[in-house]
Parts: C-alpha cells; sequence; structure tokens
C-alpha cells in the first residue's frame, strides 16, 4: 500500500481538475456533469476486480449489483452526454 | 507481467480522462472530449481484464449486460427536462457501486485490514451511502415522487450532526478494532439516514447546488475506493468528478446568494430565505395584450430574452425559438441571457434551448447579458422572478441582496411573461414589474409567447 503516492496523484488530479473545470463555460455545464458522471463510473474497475477474483457468494453477489450499477453510468453517460452535445449548434 | 501491463493501461486511461475534461472546455472540442472519456474507459476496463487476479467473467458479463440494458433506454429517451433527475439518479447508481464495493472489500480483507485502509473504507462507505439516498430523495423530489418543499424542524440541525458524528465515531473505532463488523454496519447505516436527512430541508429552486454537491461527494467516494485498492486511475477519475462537483456547487452557490460555508453541508441553516413573508404590494402594475407587446418588439434593433424555469415548465422553449427566429427575420438582433442558476441544475437553461434550436452563440453568460441590456431596445422575461430583482443590488435589507442579477431594469422596455404577480422562490415582490417601462403579459407562457409571434407576423 503505497500511501504517499496515493495522495499526490489525488491531490495533483484535484488540482488539474480545479484549473480545467474552472475553464468550462456555463454553457456546457450540463454535458460536463453528465460526462464526469460517466467517467467517475470507472468504479467498474474495482467492482471487476471484486467479481472476477470470485471469492465468496456474498461479495460476487455484491460486486455484481456494483458492476451494473456502475456499466449504466458508464454506458449511458457518454451515451447522453454525446446526445446533448449533438444538439449545440452553431447559427446556421 | 499482466500486472505491469493493466498498470500502463490506467495510466493511458488517467491521461484520456483528462483529455477529456480539457475538450469539455469549448462546444467546438466537446465531442471530442466524450470519445477520449469512451476511449480511456475502455482501456481501463481492458486493463482490469488482463489482471491475474480477474479469473472469472460468466457474472461481470451478466452485470455489464444488465447496466447496459438500464444504461442505454435512459441515455436514449430521457426528455432534456428531466436531465436532472437522471443525474441525480446516476449520482445514486454510481455512489451504490462505491458502497457496495467498500462492504465487499471489507468482508473480504476484514482479518488483516490496516488502519489505513481501514479509515478509507469508512469513508467509502460514508460518503457512497449519503449520496445513494441522497441522490434518491432529490430525484424523488425533482420527479414529484414526494412533495418538494422544504420540510424544516427544531433541532434539525443537531440530529442531522449527532447522525454524522456517528458515522465518524464509527469510522475511528473501526481504525482501533477492524474486527467490529456491527461498526462498520453502524457506519453504513449511519451514511444512509444522513443522506435522507439531508435532502429533507431542501427546496426546489436549490437543487442545483445539491446535484453538483452530490456530483462531488460520489467522485470522493470514488477516490476513497482508488485508496483502499491502491489503483490511481480511480483517484484520478474520482478527483476530476469531485472537484468538477465542487466547483459548480460553488458556483450555483454564488450565484444564489448562498454562503460558500454552507455548501459542504447543502441547507444547513439556508432555509430561512424561503420563509421570508410575501410582503403585500398593492402598487398597480402595467398589463398589457400580446399585441401591445408586439408594438414594442416591432422595430427593435437588440431585444434579450430572459429564460428562466417558469418557460421550461410550460414548455415554452419551442415557441421561444419561433419568436426568436420570427424577429430577426426583420432585423431585430436577439440574445439569449442565461443567469447560472435558470433551470434545476448547472446549465440547464442552455441544453433547453439547444433542443430547442438556439444556437448556442446566442446564448449569453451573466456579465456579457449586462453589458448587452444596458443598450437593449426590448427584454422580454419569461419564466424568471428573482434573478431579474432590482432589489438584489438597491435594497440591503432584502433577502436577495448581493445576489448576482440580470440587470433587466436597464433595457429600454420591459416585457414580463408570468403567470400572476405571485412571488417568486426568495418570497418578495419584484420591484421590476412596477418600473414605468416595465408591461406584463399574463398568462401561459407558451400561449403569451405563441400570441406574440402571430401579432408581429400581422404587424407586418
Amino acid at each position: 500500500m503505497n500511501i504517499q503516492t496515493g495522495l499526490y496523484v489525488f491531490l495533483l488530479a484535484s488540482f488539474l481538475g480545479f484549473e480545467l473545470i474552472r475553464r468550462v463555460p456555463q454553457l456546457l455545464h450540463t454535458p460536463l456533469m453528465s460526462l464526469t458522471n460517466a467517467i467517475s463510473g470507472i468504479a467498474l474497475v474495482g467492482s471487476i476486480v471484486i467479481v472476477g477474483s470470485s471469492q465468496s457468494v456474498t461479495t460476487t453477489v455484491l460486486g455484481t449489483i456494483a458492476i451494473a450499477a456502475s456499466a449504466s453510468n458508464v454506458i449511458g453517460g457518454f451515451l447522453l452526454t454525446d446526445r446533448m452535445l449533438r444538439m449545440f449548434r452553431r447559427r446556421r | 507481467m499482466r500486472d505491469t501491463i493493466a498498470q500502463y493501461l490506467y495510466i493511458v486511461a488517467g491521461l484520456a480522462f483528462v483529455f477529456a475534461i480539457k475538450w469539455m472546455t469549448a462546444p467546438t472540442t466537446a465531442r471530442r472530449g466524450v470519445l477520449a472519456g469512451e476511449l480511456g474507459m475502455v482501456i481501463a476496463v481492458v486493463g482490469t481484464f488482463v489482471r491475474p487476479e480477474v479469473t472469472q467473467f460468466t457474472w461481470i458479463i451478466v452485470g455489464l449486460a444488465v447496466g447496459a440494458a438500464i444504461g442505454v433506454p435512459l441515455a436514449a429517451f430521457v426528455p432534456m427536462t428531466a436531465m436532472p433527475q437522471r443525474t441525480a439518479l446516476s449520482h445514486a447508481f454510481g455512489a451504490m457501486a462505491a458502497t457496495l464495493v467498500g462492504i465487499a472489500e471489507y468482508i473480504l480483507r476484514q482479518p488483516h485490514l490496516d488502519r489505513f485502509t481501514m479509515v478509507v473504507l469508512g469513508f467509502e462507505v460514508l460518503l457512497g451511502g449519503l449520496t445513494i439516498t441522497g441522490s434518491l430523495m432529490a430525484f424523488a423530489k425533482l420527479q414529484e415522487l414526494i412533495r418538494g418543499r422544504p420540510i424544516v424542524y427544531r433541532g434539525q440541525n443537531i440530529v442531522n450532526l449527532s447522525i454524522l458524528a456517528i458515522a465518524l465515531a464509527g469510522i475511528v473505532w473501526l481504525a482501533i478494532d477492524p474486527t467490529a463488523a456491527i461498526v462498520f454496519g453502524v457506519v453504513v447505516a449511519a451514511a444512509v439516514a444522513f443522506g435522507v436527512l439531508l435532502i429533507i430541508p431542501i427546496g426546489g429552486a436549490d437543487m442545483p447546488t445539491v446535484i453538483a454537491l452530490l456530483n462531488s461527494y460520489a467522485g470522493l467516494s470514488a477516490v476513497a475506493m482508488g485508496f483502499a485498492l491502491d489503483n490511481k486511475v480511480l483517484e484520478i477519475a474520482g478527483a476530476l468528478d469531485g472537484s468538477s462537483g465542487f466547483i459548480l456547487a460553488v458556483i450555483m452557490c454564488r450565484a444564489m446568494n448562498r454562503n460558500f460555508r454552507n455548501i459542504l453541508f447543502g441547507a444547513f441553516g439556508q432555509v430561512t430565505m424561503t420563509a421570508h413573508d410575501a410582503e403585500v404590494d398593492d402598487r398597480p402594475v402595467r398589463s398589457g395584450t400580446s399585441v401591445d407587446g408586439a408594438a414594442i418588439l416591432d422595430g427593435a434593433r437588440l431585444v434579450v430574452i430572459i429564460p428562466g424555469y417558469g418557460m421550461a415548465v410550460a414548455q415554452a422553449q419551442h415557441k421561444v425559438r419561433e419568436l426568436s427566429d420570427s424577429l430577426e427575420r426583420s432585423g431585430t438582433q436577439v440574445r439569449f441571457a442565461i443567469h447560472p442558476v435558470a433551470g434545476r441544475m448547472p446549465g440547464h437553461m442552455n441544453v433547453l434551448l439547444a433542443e430547442a434550436d438556439v444556437p448556442y452563440d446566442h446564448m449569453v453568460e451573466l456579465e456579457e447579458a449586462n453589458e448587452l441590456l444596458s443598450r437593449a431596445d426590448v427584454a422580454i422575461v419569461i419564466g424568471a422572478n428573482d434573478v431579474t430583482n432590482p432589489a438584489a443590488k438597491n435594497e440591503p435589507g432584502s433577502p436577495v441582496y448581493g445576489m448576482p442579477i440580470l440587470d433587466v431594469d436597464r433595457a429600454g422596455s420591459v416585457l414580463v411573461i408570468k403567470r400572476s404577480m405571485a412571488p417568486g422562490f426568495a418570497g418578495i415582490g419584484n420591484e421590476l414589474y412596477h418600473l414605468a417601462n416595465t408591461t406584463m403579459l399574463f398568462g401561459d407562457a407558451k400561449q403569451v409567447v405563441g400570441s406574440l409571434v402571430s401579432d408581429l407576423g400581422q404587424s407586418r
């Protein structure tokens, strides 16, 4: 377990996140939220490890529900973000 | 070897997520951002599949199939007016995944948990648990499954803080004795209860802040999962999500005139504003018909439209775009001034207008809008109220004082389309309606705008 490296990654990623997201115009705030939601579906990775290593019935059940929940965010989130962004058009 | 491949793939995925956010900073590159995010996710999942400990795939595929079956229809069919509900629901899903993984990790590693991992797992289920129920409550209020009115009672803050304190004390206890499984259960239960209590005192107009805040919590629970699993891509993605939600919450708070201090705990002590008695204002207003409105609009060079949530409720956005088209055909420049809290989530109004085919370069944010309003011939307020109230600048005693507003009163003439003289969320009268250059067009936004369009056509 590498606590320090983890903290470095977390702090730098947060700082980068703040600096980038500050620049997102209000126009795109709803698609932004939908996109970050899809990205935070990365919990999928943790759920897959739990289910894939199949260590007990209980954890497999919990993990499978977690996969379904995060996969619905990932798949639905990206599709929805793109659907929204397709509606944003410049003047004809 | 396979583990090393997985780690390198995670690095690429993390980078892709950073680019995804970077490209969201402009509408011209935003779709590329989605593509980068999708790529990052595929790479991260492939990276996980090659990990040596992942050997059983049956239930993974079942889970993915169920997730797709829920996610695809939600993405394809949810109407844009329902985006806030859908977002709240997906925060609940994300938090549920984090919480369940946290519980599973606790069960698997329980006898050998070191103190750091235990504390991190504690925070994962605390943030996850409160986000599940908090988001479901927000969903229910937005979907009007339960009443959206804030519920306040004496000692509410004490009750809420006590429950939070129980959860935190439980995490401390677990840090000392990780084998106390019952205490772990108490932490989860307290988190879930806290989520419900957190949303009870929150009303409809505060939803943008709350949704952004829950977004941040969901991201932070993913970060906690990253720490517990020592997985950097989880830490990066969670940090991006957490900071995004946090920034949006701060923006919403400022735009709502809420105290920055309060945002971490949502509505604590914020409801006093809604409780403000509506003062009876019987000064006269000038009310007009759509013919009067069309006469005022005729010949205007610059018209600024101020849409509020009332426009979306009346489903008037397509009619509003027709009005804008009609004005533009006769040489009038039309711009849409969008206040940060218009709608029920950050940027909601922009999406609703984009769906109605309003070009995005016609939508302007607060600062530019106020510059335009100062030289606009006509401002049309449709279903917006508090965000146009001059009291925010002129009356230090007003509950909205200090709130950034759209300076509609500076336009040459003002048309206000409104159902009645009923006050807005802040529960106060609006000086704007009594100004000499204001004409009130009472009625349903869709009908009034529709008649404006036809009357404009006839006057030419």
